[in-house]
Order: C-alpha cells, then sequence, then structure tokens
C-alpha cells in the first residue's frame, strides 16, 4: 500500500524515536526486572504519543487509524513494550470513553490520559469470564447517588500505575449475558480498590498486569459510562480498534524478527559459506517477508476501513489481528530456527521477541474468539 | 519578532558515501538527513518560540526535494519555510551559498529583535564558514559555537564551546549565532505537527526572485562562479585504534616513552 506523505513522515517519527530512545539498555532492563519506565513514558507524554489517535480538543493528535497502527507496527519493531506504553490510552483505555463519554467526562478523563498525565486502563477479565465476559461476577449497586462495586478483576494490564480503570460490572443481575452489563469510571485511589501483586509473565515484562480488587467501592452515578445497562454492547463496538492496534504490535514483531533474522543469515557462517547461501535458510526467510507484507496490507487497510467507517470495519479487524498474530509466533519461530541455539540464548534479541510475540494471540480476543467473530458474519 | 534558522540537507554519512567524476558529491544516490548541528539550531529557536511566541522560519538552499526536510521542520514546531532553490546556484561553494542564503534573507526582511541561527558546520563539507560569512555579509554581530543561550529582551548571553574552554559573550540582536550540538537535544516530529506540516507555507526563492538583491554577485555564485575548486575527493584511510595508558602519571610516562622508543620516534 502506497501511504500518503504525511503517514510516510509519521513512520519515520515513530522509528526515530523508537530507536533511539527505548534503546536495547532499557529493554534488558525491563524484561529481567519488571516494573514500568517512567523516564519513557514522560517522553511519550511530551511527544503526544498517548494521544497519537485521540482528537485535538481532547488533547489528543488527531490522527487516523492508520497513524495508530504506523506507530504500534514501528514502536514493536523495535520493542512491544514500547507499543504496549503508547497504546493503552489510544485504545482500550480512551476507546470507550470516546464512544460513550459525555462532555464532562471527555474532559476530566479523556484529556489528561491523551496528555500522558493519567493512566487510564481497561478492567474487563475476570478469573471466571476470560472469552466469555457475559459470565462476569463483579457488580454494581444503586446506593443513592452512588453504585457499590465488589468484584475481582484480573490480568489487568497497568493497573498497577493506573489512576482510572474503564470496569464492567453487571448492574442488572435479572438480565443475561452481555445485557445488563454497564461501564463505569473508577478512580484507583478510591477507598476499596486494590491491586493484586503484578504477574510474572512470559513476555512483556516491561509493562505490569495485575488484579483489581474492588471491595464495597463507592462510585458516583457521574462516573457511569454510557448508558445504563447496555455498556457493554455499546463498548464491545469500539474493541475492534484494539484489535487493530494488537495486530500492529504483532506485525512490528515479526519485521523486527525477520530483520535481526537476515543479518544473522548473513553473518553467520557454517560450511564455509554464511548459512544464507543454502536455500533451506533464504527460503524460509522469503516466507516469512511475504507473510509479514500481507499482514501488513490488511492491517492497513483494516485502518483505513476504520477511518472511512465501512461497514466490514470490524470484520477486518478482527482478521487483521487472528492473521498477524499468529503469523508473528510462526515468524519468530523461524527467525529462533535460523539463529539456531543462539536463538535459544537470551543474548540474541529473538529469544525476547518469541516469548513477547505469544500474547499477541491471547490478549484482545484469542484468536479462537476472533474466528468466532469471522465465521459468525459468514453465516448470520 | 523572527527567528531564521539556516539549515541543509546532507548525506547521511553513516550509510554508503558516492563522488561525482568533478568530486563533487553524487547527493542524488544518498541517503540525506538534516544536518545535526542545524537540527540544535532548530531546537534554540523553537524554546525562544515556546517563551516567546515568535514566528520561526527555516531557510535552506538546495534542490526541489529539500522541500521535505523544511517539512519536517515545521512538523517540529516552525512556522514557515523558505526554499532558495535554482540551478543557477548549483555547486555553489561558502562564498557562494552565504552570499545567496545572506542575499535571500535581506530580501525576507532581518528586523531589529530577529536571530539568525545556524548550525556550527555541515557533516558533508565540515567548513564551519556558511553562518559567519552570511553574518559578514549582512553586516551583523555573530556568535560562533553557541552551547547556551539564555534571552533577556534584545540581549542575548551566548556561552560558546571552544577547544579548551568556554567563553560567554552578549549580543544584541538582529545577530546571527551558530550552535552546537552540546547546545540541547532536538525535539521529535509530533503526529499534530505532520499532519499540519504540508499545509504550511513554504515559499520558493528562485534565480529570478534573487538576482536583483544587491548583496548577491552574478559573477561569483554557482560551480562556475564559486572561487573554491575541488581537486581531488577520498575516504580518508581508517585511523588505528588509541590506547589509553592507566597508572600513575610517573608509569605513563615511561610506558609512553618505552612505546616510542621501540618504533624509534625518539
Ligand atoms: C498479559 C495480558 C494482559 C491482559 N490485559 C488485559 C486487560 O488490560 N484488560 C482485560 O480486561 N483483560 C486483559 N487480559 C485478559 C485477556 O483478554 C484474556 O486472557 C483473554 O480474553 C482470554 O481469556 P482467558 O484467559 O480467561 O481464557 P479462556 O477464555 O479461558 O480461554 C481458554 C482457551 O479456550 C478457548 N476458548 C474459549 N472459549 C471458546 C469458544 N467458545 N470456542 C473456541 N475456543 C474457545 C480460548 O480461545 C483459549 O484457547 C490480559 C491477558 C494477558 C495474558
Amino acid at each position: 500500500m502506497i501511504l500518503s506523505r504525511e503517514h510516510e513522515l509519521m513512520r519515520k517519527n515513530f522509528r526515530n524515536f523508537a530507536e533511539t530512545e527505548f534503546t536495547t539498555e532499557i529493554q534488558e532492563e525491563l524484561d529481567r526486572n519488571g516494573g514500568f519506565n517512567w523516564e519513557v513514558w514522560e517522553k511519550i507524554a511530551r511527544y503526544g504519543f498517548a494521544g497519537t489517535k485521540i482528537p485535538v480538543e481532547y488533547g489528543g493528535q488527531g490522527g487516523d487509524y492508520l497513524a495508530y497502527a504506523l506507530m504500534n507496527e514501528e514502536f514493536s519493531r523495535v520493542c512491544p513494550v514500547l507499543a504496549i506504553y503508547a497504546n493503552t490510552p489510544n485504545s482500550l483505555g480512551g476507546g470507550p470513553l470516546l464512544a460513550c463519554g459525555n462532555e464532562e467526562q471527555l474532559k476530566k478523563y479523556l484529556t489528561p490520559a491523551a496528555k500522558g498525565e493519567k493512566h487510564i486502563v481497561f478492567a474487563l477479565t475476570e478469573p471466571g469470564a476470560g472469552s466469555d465476559p457475559g459470565s462476569m461476577t463483579t457488580k454494581a449497586t444503586p446506593d443513592g447517588d452512588y453504585y457499590i462495586l465488589n468484584g475481582r478483576k484480573c490480568f489487568i494490564s497497568g493497573a498497577p500505575i493506573a489512576d482510572y480503570a474503564i470496569v464492567y460490572a453487571r448492574t442488572n443481575p435479572a438480565l443475561r449475558g452481555a445485557k445488563g452489563i454497564s461501564m463505569f469510571i473508577v478512580d484507583m485511589h478510591l477507598e476499596g480498590v486494590s491491586c493484586g501483586k503484578p504477574e510474572p509473565k512470559m513476555g512483556i515484562s516491561g509493562y505490569p498486569t495485575s488484579d483489581i480488587v474492588f471491595d464495597n467501592v463507592r462510585v458516583h452515578k457521574d462516573d457511569l459510562l454510557g448508558p445504563l445497562d447496555r455498556g457493554y454492547a455499546v463498548a464491545m463496538k469500539t474493541l475492534d480498534g484494539g484489535r487493530l492496534g494488537v495486530a500492529a504490535q504483532s506485525l512490528g514483531i515479526a519485521q523486527g524478527a525477520l530483520e535481526e533474522a537476515v543479518s544473522y543469515a548473513k553473518e553467520r557462517k557454517q560450511f564455509g559459506k554464511p548459512i544464507s547461501y543454502n536455500q533451506g535458510v533464504s527460503f524460509m526467510l522469503a516466507d516469512m517477508a511475504t507473510e509479514i507484507e500481507a499482514a501488513r496490507n490488511l492491517i492497513y487497510s483494516a485502518a483505513q476501513a476504520k477511518d472511512s467507517d465501512a461497514k466490514d470495519a470490524s470484520i477486518q479487524c478482527s482478521m487483521a489481528k487472528y492473521y498477524a498474530s499468529e503469523m508473528a509466533n510462526r515468524v519468530c519461530g523461524k527467525a529462533i530456527q535460523i539463529h539456531g541455539g543462539y536463538g535459544f540464548i537470551k543474548e540474541y534479541k529473538v529469544e525476547r521477541l518469541y516469548r513477547d510475540a505469544r500474547v499477541m494471540t491471547l490478549y484482545e480476543g484469542t484468536s479462537q474468539v476472533q474466528q468466532i467473530v469471522i465465521s459468525r458474519s459468514l453465516l448470520k | 519578532m523572527r527567528i531564521y534558522v539556516c539549515v541543509k540537507q546532507v548525506p547521511d554519512t553513516s550509510g554508503k558515501v558516492a563522488v561525482n567524476e568533478n568530486g563533487t558529491l553524487d547527493r542524488a544516490s544518498m541517503a540525506t538527513i538534516i544536518n545535526p548541528d542545524d537540527m540544535s539550531a532548530m531546537e534554540a529557536a523553537l524554546r525562544i518560540k515556546d517563551e516567546t511566541g515568535c514566528q520561526v522560519t527555516a531557510v535552506t538552499m538546495g534542490p526541489p526535494p529539500a522541500e521535505g526536510m523544511l517539512r519536517e521542520l515545521i512538523a517540529m514546531g516552525a512556522d514557515d519555510g523558505v526554499l532558495i532553490s535554482g540551478r543557477e546556484f548549483g555547486g555553489s561553494d561558502t562564498f557562494a551559498t552565504s552570499q545567496i542564503v545572506a542575499g535571500a534573507l535581506s530580501h525576507l526582511g532581518v528586523g531589529e529583535e530577529d536571530i539568525i541561527f545556524c548550525g556550527r558546520q555541515a557533516i558533508d563539507g565540515d567548513t564551519a564558514q556558511v553562518g559567519p560569512q552570511i553574518a559578514e555579509k549582512l553586516n551583523l554581530p555573530q556568535v560562533t559555537y553557541a552551547a547556551a543561550i539564555e534571552k533577556d529582551g534584545k540581549v542575548l548571553k551566548v556561552r560558546r564551546l571552544l577547544e579548551d574552554g568556554y567563553m560567554t559573550v552578549e549580543v544584541q540582536t538582529p545577530c546571527l549565532i551558530t550552535c552546537v550540538k552540546e547546545l540541547n537535544e532536538p525535539r521529535y516530529m509530533t503526529v499534530k505537527g505532520i499532519l499540519e506540516c504540508y499545509k504550511k507555507p513554504v515559499a520558493v526563492l528562485d534565480f529570478e526572485a534573487l538576482k536583483d538583491e544587491p548583496l548577491i554577485d552574478l559573477d561569483t555564485i554557482g560551480l562556475k562562479g564559486s572561487p573554491t575548486n575541488i581537486f581531488r575527493s577520498f575516504t580518508p584511510p581508517q585511523k588505528g585504534a588509541g590506547q589509553m595508558l592507566a597508572g600513575s602519571p610517573q608509569e605513563m610516562v615511561n610506558e609512553l616513552a618505552g612505546q616510542l622508543a621501540a618504533k624509534h620516534v625518539i
């Protein structure tokens, strides 16, 4: 796909920022010790990357979905953790606000998130409700001007550093499934809110993930986001933007792994010649590059479909997420194969990329959930 | 108040260097970047803009594709750009270039409160001559090698980075300052800036627009008029790696003297 000159410039800028600021030392330190790099965050905030896709009137940069995809791709090519930092406020954090927030809520919560002054996260998953959020048990009971929130969310990206969370809770026990669920904006500093320990993870260790527990938390009714009992249904429509982001993260990882594999294949000599002289190796590279390019075109096209409000945009986002995340895992596997035993050693970047890629087929809807979404649209 | 920032598109010397038969650089076949010292000059201007809201104009002389660089500088925060471009200007050396740029600046008008920022030197020629020559031709005070700048109204206090120390100089606007990379860390573009950068004005000043400027002598511009003739261009051989000595001064002197003696230098 031929990009506009503006998008080409954005790509160059995202790449330059990622390569210069998110150094290998920072990446390795985060991978080893977990936590969160506040210095990098401060720079993300300063240059507006936390608000790439958020409208200018709410403190964002006014970019489109293609800009957002390019940011995720280029940041992730250097390290997916950087992409996730910048992605959260643009997608799952800011998305539901943009879709359902009233003017006051947008000013109060979206603007500081877009400027990177506050962290806002997305709390849907529960221990007993993953692919099937409709079975959630977190509930919110009305009490005068407040709702009393009780329950437990798990696997919440960014929870330990969050200022606000978009929380899904059942407000109508009589209704079933997605019906009877509402969205709330919860201040993480309210009494009764607590986070679990950050989970030790296989990859993306530089962005903390933990439980959030709500114990009789009093949430003001002004912080109900979207329509009562129907918040979830509305929000589901915005999830496809997040899926596009994960697709682009997968693409970036795969591109990064390919570049590592190409340079290693040219350098490493066995049987008296570079291993790239063997078709067994070079054809693997050809397959990797072809799959990456296919994913790239699918993702950019899905982004443009979102930007033009096309009817099939949502399905395209699911396809992009499904294909790109599975592709990234295949490509990282081959990148390690090309590195031989060295690919299994932590000193080589492909080892980390392989682990980071693994979550891409899981979060924001597993591959199977994407298959459900895609097949349903065919069979309806 | 307006700040002009003179910038140059240069070959990316981290890539392959290509040379034409006449000895000049084969710029078309090399990737280009914005000259690093010029980025510091732009950042210095933008910091003054952040405080005062003044206008920042990026000025370059170069072939038409140099417009892309001006757009990037606008995406960083400059208000507009000026591209000085014409076949007649091609192949100019520093003497010719500074005449043309000075002519263009005087054509645009340098006011009482205005400042001209340049990078110290361009990484392709490494002469550090164009900035000072522009100042001379415009008859403006100049301060070179700025590593820190404080602005207080019309007075600028500039810390110059010299080989053996610092020198602090005060200068009044209008003036020209050349900047070194130690001055600051240039900012990145923003998405918002990029979305706007192609909508902002970039004026093109060609030969026709500048030929009557009194500062420009038509006989001494371009490849033919330039007093400099390139004799030969070549890539210098790599120097060997240096060696750091350790220990007490006495031990290091002994070691050094021993090594020099072994090489029959002393
Ligand atoms: C690092 C990380 C960060 C996360 N961040 C967040 C976050 O910020 N916010 C948030 O709300 N959640 C977050 N999650 C949760 C994530 O979205 C869920 O893990 C995911 O939706 C899957 O749910 P589950 O883990 O309960 O798996 P399950 O739903 O139990 O699925 C187990 C397996 O069964 C398959 N399966 C389930 N149902 C079906 C079916 N009907 N047909 C076919 N196959 C099926 C699944 O595809 C999967 O292979 C995060 C998870 C991780 C690992």
